[in-house]
């Protein structure tokens, strides 16, 4: 299996952070992985992308110019990308700073309030999480166990309840994919 | 040691550290930031120097000074600093010293972008600064591969005692992958790295050692003198062309349709393409000189084989390699090249359009 | 037979190839003497610079380093961080430390840098021909100023100690002149001075010697000292700037 993900919003969304999370997990489970962020002054204001590609053999390009995941967290983020996700492939979008949602034949949607969720969760900081519990739940890109460990190792100490509100996010995401 | 997933950047930086460097002096240029904050962080843990220097200019004449005292030193930069630093390193040649610089390309000429490109081929592997010299080149295609580079181009640099430039680029700088690092170098193996020298580098006179008088200079104003010295230079470089060339052959066979020739980054965009081409029933093959200095060119000779109509090159640039490619091929068959520049990365679509154009 | 004169033991066998009536030799002199008296010959290593001075890494009989023009406060950074225990000095002349070198004398000062700098400053680049240097006194003419230097077109020249002197981190900063023999003398004691700090660590000590270009000058030997006295010593005055170790 080959996962091609591009994630993109405004800098400090945390779409960085989404590819970061999948790509560490990727990595954790034995897979080939890589994360290549843009980088520069885009990245001050304007849209932060991130490259991931999670594989079974090593990773050739890095690149990746014809997703099959695509995390949306605003509009120019979809306008930018949705048109190039692959036959088969998956768009999640936040419906909150996405106003308008293309369709794409052959091309799976899911959108939700991310934003607003978030907010209900406790937090805007765990958006990355709803993604990332989306992702969980529409592919087998990585399991919610791997990343939960991950989490906990990184966070049980210095921010406990960070943690928690992360562990509900990413279970939420999976449930709206449901 | 387990796998860590982390950018190029700071990847190579401990490996670096882990290779006994405890000396780093540079100055802030994007796309290299993270490695002189990642060496800040990290050397005064180590009992290192870490020094933000004034200048590129002040950086490199540093790294000469420290190297003159024998010990492991290192720089970074992007594209235009490497270019300042183009004197000293010339300097650290003439001077017979060993040094690590990596070079973190960006878009050029001038302040050119910051993004990732490979316009430096040329000023790396021709000189770049003045007078008859080269530098070890070391090209990853990985960040892994760039790690593991740190210890190669130290102990490439004092095995020979010549300065060995990494040339990356902000692809690999920026990107994360998986590392698995050595094992760091203990104090004593750190220790003994930096008596290694002794016979000829600048340190205190200990007990029971002759006084000695070292000159760090490359400084010969007698032409006799000179020519020996850039003859003894040439001597060097002859043995490091025998002895050191490292090159990826990728699926070369005596029935390849087609060879492609690209370094670094640009050689794993290309992969893909091979790949896809090779999976739809072509047999592709591609080689990956990983010593860009020095070069493989009977590596590519030898791939010519009779299917073999066309050699293509792939680069971030406007074909500086294809000239070492064709010095290879010596006009044996046509060389056709294909690359991008200002700091926009070709698609393996490209890629494989353009070799599909060429079978 | 009592021997009252010799050779410095920090001096190679080597002669100096300077011009007749050249002072860079009391300097190398007053150098090696105090590295002498402080014994610490085995632990100390200086870079040379380019101009008239570049084999300065020959004369001294210690690890010496050559370094390209103007860097020599990098290349001595690099050495005593490199080689924290070893006493550390650049030898340097005008052009090579006030033009061409200015952003690496000037940081190397403000890090509070452990080297000591001897700046020998003649208003001349020697070497090449007489050409003006950052020092050259105004209406002076040299080879590149050959109606004077005219300051509204390339400025005053450039006081050394009084600019690194608006900094916090030098330790010791002082002018002296090889002008006479009492001069040379005191010359001695401020360059012995500079090396005792830099022996204990101080911090970043710096001795501008003023000195002449009886060559390039177009002058005798003793033309040249008076013409220094009367000219340079106004707009380079002799003095102590700072010392800390006496504050």
């Amino acid at each position: 299996m080959i996962y091609e993900i591009i994630s993109s919003g405004f800098g400090g969304q945390g779409a960085l952070t989404i590819g970061k999370f999948l790509a560490k997990a990727g990595m954790k489970e034995g897979k080939h992985v890589s994360w290549l962020p843009s980088y520069g002054p885009e990245m001050r204001g304007g849209t932060a992308n991130v490259s991931t590609v999670i594989s079974d053999k090593p990773v050739a390009s890095p690149i990746v110019s014809f997703p099959n995941v695509l995390v949306a967290l605003n509009q120019p983020s979809l306008d930018k990308f949705a048109s190039s996700v692959v036959k088969g492939g998956f768009i999640i979008a936040n419906e909150n700073l996405c106003p308008k949602i293309p369709t794409f034949e052959g091309v799976k949607t899911i959108s939700a309030p991310l934003s607003k969720i978030a907010t209900e969760i406790g937090s805007e900081m765990v958006l990355n999480m709803l993604a990332i519990g989306m992702v969980i739940g529409l592919t087998d890109m990585i399991k919610y166990e791997t990343i939960e460990a991950d989490l906990t190792a990184f966070l049980e100490k210095k921010n406990p309840k960070l943690l928690e509100l992360n562990l509900i996010a990413i279970k939420k995401g999976i449930d709206l994919t449901k | 040691m387990a796998k860590v997933l982390m950018k190029g950047n700071e990847a190579v930086a401990e490996a670096a550290i882990r290779s006994g460097c405890r000396l780093y002096f540079a100055y802030p240029i994007t796309p290299q930031s993270e490695l002189i904050e990642y060496m800040s962080r990290m050397l005064p843990k180590v009992n290192g120097t870490f020094l933000q220097a004034e200048s590129e200019v002040a950086a490199i004449n540093m790294v000469y000074g420290a190297a003159g005292a024998g010990r492991r030193v290192m720089t970074s930069s992007s594209s235009p600093g490497i270019s300042l630093k183009m004197e000293g390193i010339s300097y650290i040649a003439g001077a017979n010293l060993p040094a690590v610089i990596v070079n973190v390309q960006r878009g050029g000429p001038g302040l050119g972008d910051i993004q990732p490109a490979q316009g430096d081929y040329f000023q790396a592997t021709k000189g770049g600064g003045h007078g008859d010299y080269h530098t070890i080149v070391l090209a990853p295609a990985s960040v892994q591969e760039f790690a593991d580079m740190a210890s190669d181009a130290f102990d490439l640099a004092d095995a020979y005692r010549i300065p060995v430039m990494i040339l990356s680029d902000g692809m690999l700088g920026q990107m994360m992958e998986p590392v698995e690092f050595k094992e760091a170098k203990t104090d004593e193996e750190i220790a003994k790295l930096d008596n290694q020298h002794k016979d000829w580098c600048i340190h205190p006179k200990e007990e029971g050692e002759a006084p000695h008088h070292n000159e760090i200079n490359s400084l010969e104003i007698d032409p006799r003198v000179l020519e020996q010295h850039v003859l003894d230079l040439e001597k060097k470089y002859k043995l490091i062309e025998s002895k050191e060339i490292k090159v990826e052959e990728y699926n070369i066979n005596k029935d390849n349709d087609m060879v492609c020739v690209a370094f670094g980054t640009a050689s794993r965009i290309v992969r893909s393409a091979v790949d896809q081409l090779n999976a739809e029933g072509k047999n592709i093959g591609l080689i990956r000189p990983i010593t860009v200095w020095p070069y493989p060119y009977a590596t590519i000779a030898n791939a010519l084989h009779d299917k073999v109509k066309k050699v293509m090159v792939f680069e971030l640039n406007l074909g500086q390699m294809v000239e070492d490619v064709k010095l290879a091929v010596n006009g044996k068959v046509p060389v056709g090249f294909f690359g991008k520049v200002g700091g926009i990365v070709f698609t393996p679509e490209e890629i494989k359009a353009k070799i599909e154009e060429n079978l | 037979m009592q021997v009252i004169a010799t050779r410095p033991k920090s001096l190679t066998d080597l002669q100096f190839t300077y011009c007749p009536g050249c002072l860079h030799g009391v300097a190398h002199r007053l150098i090696a003497e105090a590295i002498d008296e402080l014994e610490i010959q085995d632990t100390t290593t200086g870079v040379a610079p380019v101009g008239c001075s570049v084999f300065a890494y020959k004369f001294f009989d210690m690890d010496m380093a050559e370094a390209a023009h103007g860097r020599a406060p990098a290349v001595a950074t690099g050495i005593k961080r490199a080689r924290p225990n070893m006493q550390v000095f650049t030898y340097q002349g005008d052009g090579d430390l006030a033009a061409i070198g200015t952003a690496e004398i000037v940081h190397a000062a403000n890090r509070g840098e452990h080297i000591s700098v001897f700046f020998v400053n003649n208003a001349i680049y020697g070497m090449t021909g007489g050409q003006m240097a950052p020092t050259t006194l105004p209406e002076m003419k040299t080879s590149t100023s050959p109606y004077g230097r005219k300051t509204d077109d390339v400025g005053f020249p450039i006081q050394v100690c009084e600019l690194l002197n608006t900094l916090q981190a030098p330790y010791y900063i002082e002018r002296v002149s090889l002008l006479s023999p009492a001069d040379i003398l005191k010359a001695k004691k401020a360059v012995k001075k500079a090396l005792t700090y830099n022996k204990e660590g101080r911090g970043f000590t710096i001795v501008e010697l003023l000195s002449t270009c009886p060559t390039n000058w177009g002058m005798t030997a003793i033309d040249s000292l008076k013409w220094a006295k009367e000219k340079m010593v106004p707009y380079f005055p002799i003095g102590k700037l700072r010392d800390r170790g006496e504050e």
